[in-house]
């Protein structure tokens, strides 16, 4: 008899949300966490819960998006009501700025092809012109325009995380931080055993779910899960609180129910570094700074650098081993907007022992050109 | 609650809300403020707490001023000059449209 049902490694916005939502399904869990020295992705995030623009190429991770926008709002009020943390959650929809002809004219082809791809699943979004977006966010500078999507949302993410953590230990979850799990070991009688690297056992549970974010490659490797990942890092700054003045969240500029603004972020291929460096930061506060000429005034009071989790296209991957039957895996960077469907869908899965057929699209066999090839 | 280790030698006088308080030339506002026995700084943006200097490092951002006009200056990083005058920071920073520079 194992100790737990489902034991998950990760503590990050992925990890977090599959604990919280399988200990809702009254599942024992435990998770498994590193510590303050991990490389932490969901401490860096932008906090946008965002549609517009994803999924060109995989118009099901388009769809995807859009039902965790459809959920976010049930979702923040139930993380609310069983925790009392406010994620600050609003989706007065999003604006994506352009600055001058050129780029608005590639927004635009990027959204028109997706609606050809979805055809009538395809979201909703407006052009907005010059005068139009001045009308609606009265301090932004000269541009030449932008989208709307009202299915565009933010949170706090730090809020967010904080709430999955709390939600997970009401559930009676177990949280274990400091326990970086090295080995997954199938047992002879079913079911996995996690060891640290001097061979310590940190956890047994009937089923496993990888979501360590840069450490699930490593580990997934041992129980037959393929997983390719490649850090991309983002720079993001923060700047002194100020009044309201900017109620829609943008693609590189929001304003946090704290009154900071939070500008970037950043998209780097720089490998494991997580420093900031001053040719970024000013690339991103000269075009920040261009859509709201107010923030020249604002004094920055932070920087940093966060490592994405980036699958090789982008789209998320998620899969179940069949060499190990009860072991999955789970990656992507869209940790903030599709948290709803980490929290309140995916736990099914895992608890049922199949991912859903619909869902067979985001497993990582799509990168296997032998078989792909073979198959046509 | 705090006393200075070391006697006032190069004295300047700055202005803390209507009062006049005599402070080490060069010397952290912050520094003067706590010495002058001022021990709220500002008030929060979100809650309308009192808030003092934490770590007097230009980390915490808890002792915020209005400092000669200009909002939200970290007190600990500020130095005293003759005649400066400093205020509470009230509340979040109201920023105008003709702030823009």
């Amino acid at each position: 008899m194992k100790d737990y049902d489902v034991a998950v490694v990760g503590g990050g916005l992925l990890g977090s949300s599959f604990g919280y939502g399988l200990s809702a399904r009254g599942a024992r869990t435990l998770v498994l966490d590193e510590g303050d020295n991990a490389i932490r992705t969901a401490l860096g995030n932008f906090g946008l819960v965002w549609v517009q623009g994803k999924g060109l190429g995989m118009p099901e991770y388009a769809q995807w998006s859009l039902k965790a926008s459809a959920e976010w709002s049930g979702f923040a009020d139930r993380l609310r009501q069983e925790t009392g943390i406010d994620t600050c959650f609003h989706r007065p929809g999003g604006f994506n700025l352009c600055l001058d002809d050129d780029e608005l004219a590639t927004n635009l082809e990027l959204l028109s092809s997706l609606r050809r791809e979805a055809g009538d699943g395809g979201y909703d979004y407006e052009v907005i012109d010059a005068a139009e977006l001045k009308r609606l966010i009265p301090i932004v500078g000269d541009l030449a325009g932008g989208t709307y999507c009202p299915h565009d949302g933010h949170c706090n993410p730090l809020l967010l995380l904080r709430a999955l953590h709390a939600g997970f230990s009401a559930n009676g979850g177990e949280y274990r931080p400091r326990s970086h799990v090295n080995q997954v070991k199938s047992c002879s009688d079913g079911g996995f055993l996690l060891l640290s690297k001097n061979g310590d056992a940190l956890g047994a549970a009937h089923k496993v779910v990888i979501a360590a974010g840069h450490g699930s490659p490593d580990l997934g490797r041992q129980v037959g899960l393929d997983i390719t990942t490649h850090p991309d890092q983002g720079q993001v700054l923060v700047t002194e609180r100020v009044q309201p003045m900017l109620e829609y969240p943008t693609n590189y500029v929001r304003q946090t129910d704290d009154g900071t603004f939070l500008l970037g972020p950043s998209t780097r291929d720089v490998g494991f570094d997580l420093s900031t460096e001053s040719g970024t930061l000013r690339d991103i506060a000269r075009r920040c700074t261009r859509a709201f000429p107010l923030l020249k005034n604002l004094r920055v009071q932070r920087s940093w650098a966060a490592l994405r989790i980036m699958t090789p296209d982008g789209f998320p991957t998620y899969q179940q081993s069949d060499t190990h039957p009860g072991a999955f895996s789970f990656s992507c960077h869209s940790g903030v907007t599709l948290a709803a469907n980490h929290a309140l869908l995916t736990p099914d899965w895992i608890l049922s022992g199949s991912i859903p057929r619909e869902y067979d699209v985001f497993h990582p066999k799509r990168f296997d050109v032998q078989k792909n090839a073979a198959g046509h | 609650m705090f006393k200075r280790t070391q006697p006032v030698t190069d004295p300047v006088t700055i202005y803390f809300e209507d009062r006049d308080i005599v402070a080490q030339r060069g010397e952290p506002v912050a520094a003067a403020l706590l010495a002058a026995g001022v021990h709220v700084f500002r008030t929060s943006p979100l809650s309308n707490s009192p808030r003092a200097p934490l770590c007097m490092i230009g980390n915490c951002f808890e002792c915020l001023l209005e400092i000669d006009g200009e909002s939200n200056r970290q007190a600990c990083r500020a130095r005293v000059q003759d005649g400066m005058r400093v205020r509470k920071q009230q509340g979040v920073r109201a920023l105008e449209e003709n702030d823009e520079g």
